[in-house]
């Protein structure tokens, strides 16, 4: 899952920073997510994970971290926890 | 009656005393001069509408968001400059008291608010950023280890010269990424604004709004380090700015129409019984302006409902910045459509500056409002938005 979620950050958040450098718990928006970066992140998880994820959910701090992508994400569907 | 009721109500009495016996007899000389409203503003801080906003905890008056939104559009009937002046200094001072830290600089300085009734001004637009709020290129900049500079080019700064402090946003550090911003409160005496052009503009004339470098050298407490710039944006400061930009575009639309109606009323009595083609024309502008109304006033509402939610959450989603977008997007076009169509209604005495139905400054004024961070660039955004947002 982490992968998946790493891929699709790879893709389209046009990070300043090199993605394998950042933990889990890095702050996207600090390493140089921009708001319409973040739309194109969240277009390719809804993708690749065959989701959609609900207005609720759509906030800077649900798409702010891979953990909480992850959290996000597995609340879901959480049949992707395992 | 409540005493807090009592205070609201005195608030937008001694307001709408003040737009219409201050800002309504200056409103000309201020247009016409592109001078700075200074009686308005004087009186306003007299009567300490410059705080009132203030939490009574802090020894504020605790106004409501609705009572600060009313005072904008009494102003905006008046005069134009005048209201976004007091608007644009209750986003900054709104967007302190929501995300103060207990115990910071910050907290003290709303209290001293309150006897001081200073002026703030903000630099939020930067030279090189393509108008996006949320990008900064100049930075907080250490001096040592309890004083920072920094230096940021603005293409406008509203009314920077008559401010007593500055409300300024940059990275967090030089090495921060663009997104990753903060905001600084900088005293005039701690700044310096060096102008890089003019004010001489088709409306909103009195706002004196040139460019300039701002250079600012502080101690380190006042950059609000805690709060990241991106949540006040999110959940005031962009909201707030559209909310009340709205109240006083709206007030100066229903000046504009109560000209035009004044100028029907006039040409019914001079020839009665006889058909007036103007008449139907104003009936085409009331419904213009019913509508901008009701969304001004939908959108005020649901930003107070949301901002009582426990963490503001809603404020935070696309939904919301999609309506708040969309707020500004359509009061900016009808603001400016009304009194087009109330210029159509007086015809050549709304045309003349100087006749009770002239309307020239209120259309000037209202065109301003699609270039206010621009319309282009809000669709944008929007455009943006829409392929991942739901429920629009």
């Amino acid at each position: 899952m982490n992968e998946k979620i790493r891929q699709a950050i790879g893709d389209h958040a046009r990070l300043g920073v090199d993605l394998d450098t950042l933990s889990d718990d890095a702050d996207l928006y600090q390493a140089g997510m921009s708001s319409h970066a973040s739309v194109n992140v969240m277009l390719a998880l809804e993708d690749a994970f065959d989701i959609e994820f609900p207005d609720r959910m759509l906030t800077r701090t649900v798409f702010e971290s891979i953990a909480s992508i992850r959290a996000a994400l597995t609340e879901l569907q959480p049949s992707l926890a395992g | 009656m409540s005493i807090a009721v009592e205070r609201e109500q005195e608030l937008l009495e001694a307001v709408g005393t003040i737009a219409r016996e201050v800002a309504a007899v200056n409103a000309s000389a201020v247009d016409r001069d592109s001078r700075f409203p200074i009686e308005t503003i004087d009186a306003l801080r007299e009567c300490g509408a410059l705080s009132s906003v203030i939490p009574t905890e802090l020894g504020g008056d605790g106004i409501s968001f609705e009572t600060i939104a009313q005072c904008c559009l009494e102003l905006g009937r008046h005069c134009g400059a005048s209201a976004m002046v007091f608007a644009m200094h209750q986003i900054q001072l709104l967007s302190i008291v929501r995300h103060y830290e207990r115990g910071s600089w910050f907290e003290q300085y709303l209290r001293d608010q309150v006897s001081e009734q200073r002026l703030i001004a903000s630099v939020t637009s930067e030279v090189g950023t393509g108008g996006d709020m949320g990008r900064s290129i100049a930075a907080v900049i250490d001096v040592d280890a309890d004083t920072v500079r920094f230096e940021k080019q603005a293409p406008t700064v509203s009314y920077g010269a008559y401010a007593h402090d500055l409300l300024t946003t940059l990275r967090r550090s030089e090495t921060a990424e663009p997104g990753d911003q903060v905001m600084a409160l900088s005293s005039q005496e701690q700044t310096e604004l060096e102008p890089t052009g003019t004010w001489d503009v088709l409306g909103m004339r009195g706002t004196c709004s040139p460019g300039c470098v701002v250079r600012a050298t502080f101690p380190r407490r006042q950059v609000m380090a805690a709060t990241p710039f991106s949540r006040v944006a999110a959940e005031s400061m962009v909201p707030i700015s559209h909310i009340l930009w709205s109240h006083l575009w709206l007030g100066i639309a229903e000046d504009a129409f109560d000209r035009a109606r004044s100028f029907v009323r006039a040409s019914a009595k001079r020839r009665p019984g006889e058909p007036i083609p103007a008449a139907q024309r104003l009936s085409h502008v009331m419904s213009e302006l019913s509508m901008l109304r009701a969304e001004v006033e939908s959108a005020r509402n649901g930003f107070v409902v949301a901002s009582a939610q426990p963490g503001r959450e809603e404020l935070s989603t696309m939904a919301s910045a999609l309506r708040f977008n969309n707020l500004k997007i359509a009061a900016s076009e009808h603001a400016a459509d009304i009194c087009r169509g109330a210029l159509d209604v007086c015809g050549i005495v709304g045309f003349k500056n100087d006749t009770p139905f002239s309307v020239g400054r209120h259309l000037r004024d209202t065109m301003s409002a699609a270039l206010m961070i621009a319309n282009d660039r809000i669709h944008n955004t929007n455009a943006s938005l829409l392929l991942i947002a739901k429920e629009i």
